[in-house]
């Protein structure tokens, strides 16, 4: 657990540092901050409809215990041809919701970066599999940027482009909240169905 | 039209890189009106410091550079083939420079050709005017806040909506509901109420061109804005959807005309990160003032 500090105080995070056991993951709670560091992969939606599809994880890339971030980072090549991502925050998860308790399952996967939410056949998948749900700041594409420490490589990139591509980036301390955990709880959820009864009241 | 092409690479850039003051004003006051040690009051204070760092660095506030939407006002006669050829060049270079990502996909074949060219991309609406300057306007408009827009056609019975002002309330209300955290909230509205169902999505898409804290002209539509934008507020969805205070940072409406067997209520959902700039641009293409 480490204390980062902000303006309104201290936040309570837990590191989780890839390959994760199934043990912590089933430690974390809706609602608990996480700063993760390690390898993380990018896919979405070319990604998953293929592997969805029965497609084979390219030669180099493993999912085990590990982390796939729903993300289409802004990537340039530097003067000495490296690359170096420029932006990069999470994109809406709710279109992989056909395809990624399956991919959770098959593939070893503990947590998934994304932003707004899954629904419920994801939510089953995290209890099942050990996995979790991480909800990163949507639209936050610097802050983000940050604690992606180096590109390791590329996957993918001629068929699918560079959004949609597989980039293996190492992060130091990336920021997250648990929004769905392994004991079947959502905060999504949780806020919908809030919302609708407020929302009814005031029709 | 020397200076034009660089023009257009600087309204780029700082449209994506520079979020616009009445925006930043109305997430400021957004941080403070959130609950200390909540996840939402984080939420905001990443946001606080992307916009900065943003800034700063000179690259986009969000990876996901949107649509991009220009709105030429020009003049009689001014030559709208070549500003649109001009712009493609500039959408291009801005592109390799980093300041949009590699967007535009073609939607038979999947490949994405890293120009960000093609058919129907970037978008041009252009406006003659009486006017002797030419006022460029861009909106960025990210993919996660379009995919939460809706339209709904009156009445519908699910909802108990009517034809009438009550009617429209419910169903924004109802979009914001469905939309939850997943725009990037808190988020604001741009409404059309009417039109067909091509006209009510572009009409509603320029109201993201009115400042947040402008007034509408019309005091019906002045109050239905403000009535939405406070229940929205009561909604508890919040930053992110994480729960909160701040679920929308602004609503704009606008009404048209429609044909008696239409009613559409057409609304588009702008996230936090709203891009959104303009300048007026001289004889000579070169950028003599900034509009927000």
């Amino acid at each position: 657990m480490k204390r980062e500090k902000s303006r309104s105080g201290f936040i309570e995070m837990t590191e989780l540092t890839t390959p994760i056991s199934e043990g912590q993951i089933r430690t974390l709670k809706v609602g608990d901050s996480v700063a993760i560091s390690g390898v993380v992969y990018t896919g979405r939606d070319a990604v998953h409809k293929y592997l969805h599809e029965g497609g084979e994880l390219p030669a180099g890339v493993s999912l085990e215990g590990g982390i796939i971030y729903h993300c289409g980072p802004v990537v340039v090549k530097d003067d000495a041809g490296d690359w170096q991502v420029t932006a990069a925050g999470p994109t809406t998860s709710i279109r992989e919701e056909p395809y990624q308790a399956g991919i959770m399952k098959k593939f070893g996967v503990r947590g998934v970066i994304g932003k707004g939410g899954m629904g419920p056949k994801t939510l089953a998948g995290c209890a099942e599999n050990g996995s979790v749900y991480l909800h990163a700041i949507g639209g936050a594409a610097q802050v983000l940027a940050e604690h992606i420490t180096q590109v390791r490589n590329v996957y993918f990139m001629e068929e699918f482009g560079s959004p949609e591509a597989i980039w293996e980036l190492e992060v130091d301390q990336f920021p997250a909240v648990v929004t769905m955990d392994s004991h079947c709880k959502s905060l999504h959820a949780e806020v919908a169905e809030a919302s609708q009864a407020v929302l009814e009241e005031n029709l | 039209m020397d200076s034009l092409f660089e023009s257009l690479i600087e309204i780029i850039r700082r449209t994506s890189a520079e979020i616009p003051d009445d925006v930043q004003r109305a997430i400021l006051a957004s941080l403070e009106n959130e609950k200390q040690d909540t996840i939402a009051k984080s939420a905001m204070e990443i946001i606080e410091r992307n916009i900065a760092l943003a800034k700063e660095k000179s690259q986009p506030l969000c990876q996901d550079t949107g649509s991009v939407l220009f709105y030429v006002d020009c003049p009689v006669g001014y030559d709208q083939i070549e500003f649109a050829d001009v712009a493609r060049g500039a959408v291009t270079e801005a592109t390799k420079r980093g300041f949009l990502r590699q967007n535009s996909v073609d939607s038979l074949t999947g490949k994405n050709d890293g120009t960000n060219i093609g058919p129907g991309t970037p978008a041009f609406h252009f406006h003659q005017t009486r006017k002797t300057n030419v006022i460029v306007r861009l909106v960025l408009k990210g993919g996660g806040c379009e995919n939460v827009g809706a339209q709904y056609s009156l009445p519908n019975t699910k909802l108990n909506a009517n034809r009438d002002l009550d009617g429209c309330r419910k169903v924004i209300l109802d979009a914001v509901q469905q939309a939850q955290g997943k725009g990037c909230g808190p988020g604001i509205l741009g409404v059309c109420i009417g039109g067909d169902r091509a006209t009510g999505y572009e009409l509603s898409k320029t109201q993201f061109l009115r400042t947040l804290d402008d007034e509408n002209d019309n005091a019906e539509l002045a109050e239905l804005e403000n009535d939405i934008h406070a229940t929205a507020n009561k909604l508890g969805i919040g930053p992110m959807g994480f729960g909160g205070n701040t679920t929308l940072l602004g609503v704009k409406i606008r009404a048209a005309n429609r044909v008696p067997a239409s009613y559409f209520v057409s609304v588009s959902y702008m996230c936090w990160a709203f891009r959104r700039h303009g300048a007026t641009l001289n004889e000579a293409g070169e950028i003599t003032e900034w509009l927000y």
